[in-house]
């Protein structure tokens, strides 16, 4: 079996929330059994605390040994973060976490400034009726890590076609994997070109600093990670962020108004949004238990950062958007040791788009209907008609 | 209270630097320096929230 079946539970959602039979698995002992969008038998995890347990215990819950796509002459998991353990993920992890310190990304906030500006400027130009995700959402992310990495942006057609495929769960798996193997090629090309010609930036630094002890295959599987993560989830964000804004008109006020607070307001909007939900899938290593569930060593099992993000052991009222309170510790980024990588870029993207969208356009409103998107590893939106 | 941090845990999330400006910092490989090991007022509540928010578990607090 090539395709995926109907999408599981913790998949699927009504606009932003995720479904109440989640709330009450989270209120009911134990686990429940649910099957992974590739189809594995897997325990659903679904509690705050649980959730942090598992992504916090890489020696208990195994992030390798996952099936891998089908249809790739080579394994689309080298140099991929997302599917190593300690010590090769740590190894790997530590040769790009200096790019992303906080002070790093602060330094890049002038240049984030003026990409939002040149985007908002292009919007003013064109006038509405606009699609949000088109000329704002995907592009702004897009350019920033294509800035960051040393990707061609004239290339995005195309990295953002295999991308969309890539992350399409309804798509068959031999093609999801075929397209991997793509992006992979093509970012191969690019790690050759930064060998005879290493840049400033981040590919250049890489090969010119680690290139003794990565192999071409690990550069491009790092590079084509770091691509899409660095587009599509922050994409998803800022066109969910703001829908989700402008249907609450007195907290898009504060975040237009209110520069203090834009930081927290953005940790309630990656809070309430998770839009990383397909459920990050751990293999048990040992039999241990979860939640008084007994597990064996070999089991699967599935944490919906959606509703961990909905417990009430996080946050009051968890089914409420507010803005106005304090940050919480929430795993929309994920949690241990693969815990986002680039969250403070996608912090800082967040906090410059958000206020500087409803600033230029305080009249801002949802001109259609938008088309939300499931079946995708990050959660959000195809389009959004906007006007002004 | 007094702040502990584990090197060798830290994964360079930069949650505690955001949560927490005057009680730490990174360096360059983004790994977590303590920069006030026994914060008080604000900055003391402001590095409990930090320690919440390490995703590696690498902070701790000893009262």
């Amino acid at each position: 079996m090539t395709t995926a079946s109907a999408l599981p539970l913790h998949m699927q959602r009504n606009r932003f929330d995720p479904p109440s039979r989640l709330a009450e698995l989270r209120e009911q002992p134990g686990l429940e059994g649910v099957r992974t969008p590739l189809g594995l038998a897997a325990h659903l995890v679904t509690r705050y605390a649980d959730a942090r347990e598992v992504l916090g215990d890489a020696t208990r819950f195994s992030s390798a040994g996952m099936p891998a796509l089908p249809g790739a002459a080579q394994d689309q998991r080298v140099g991929n973060l997302l599917a190593l353990d300690p010590p090769d993920h740590t190894r790997l992890r530590r040769l790009l976490t200096g790019e992303f310190t906080v002070k790093r990304i602060r330094r890049l906030q002038p240049r984030i400034e003026q990409i939002v500006t040149d985007h908002l400027d292009a919007m003013e130009r064109t006038g509405p009726p606009n699609d949000l995700v088109e000329h704002f959402a995907l592009p702004i992310p897009s350019l920033v890590i294509c800035e960051l990495l040393g990707v061609p942006y004239a290339d995005r057609a195309e990295f953002h076609r295999r991308a969309a495929i890539q992350v399409d769960l309804t798509r068959p798996l031999d093609e999801r994997g075929a397209v991997a193997m793509e992006s992979r090629e093509y970012m191969g090309t690019l790690v050759d070109r930064a060998t005879a010609d290493p840049g400033d930036d981040m590919l250049g630094m890489l090969v010119r600093e680690h290139g003794e002890e990565l192999t071409r295959a690990e550069l491009a599987g790092v590079a084509s990670l770091l691509l899409i993560a660095g587009h599509e989830t922050t994409a998803n964000m800022l066109a969910l962020g703001t829908l989700a804004l402008l249907e609450h008109p007195e907290q898009a006020a504060i975040v237009r108004d209110d520069p203090e607070s834009t930081a927290p307001a953005v940790e309630e909007l990656m809070r309430f949004l998770s839009v990383v939900h397909s459920g990050v899938p751990r293999r048990v290593t040992q039999d241990t238990e979860v939640a008084g569930t007994p597990l064996a060593a070999g089991d699967f099992v599935v944490v919906s950062l959606p509703s961990a993000d909905r417990d009430r052991a996080l946050v009051e009222d968890p089914e409420r958007l507010d803005v106005g309170r304090a940050a919480s510790p929430h795993v929309a980024f994920g949690h241990g040791v693969h815990h986002c990588l680039g969250a403070p870029l996608a912090r800082m993207e967040m906090a410059t788009a958000f206020p500087a969208l409803l600033r230029r356009f305080p009249t801002l409103a949802v001109a259609g209907e938008p088309e939300f998107r499931s079946a995708t590893v990050v959660y959000g939106l195809r389009h959004l008609p906007v006007t002004w | 209270m007094k702040i502990r941090a584990d090197r060798d845990v830290c994964i360079g999330a930069g949650n505690c630097v955001l949560a927490a400006e005057n009680v730490f910092d990174q360096d360059d490989d983004a790994i977590v320096v303590v920069l006030e090991e026994t914060p008080e007022g604000k900055d003391a509540e402001a590095a409990r929230n930090a320690v919440g928010s390490c995703p590696s578990g690498a902070l701790s607090i000893e009262d």
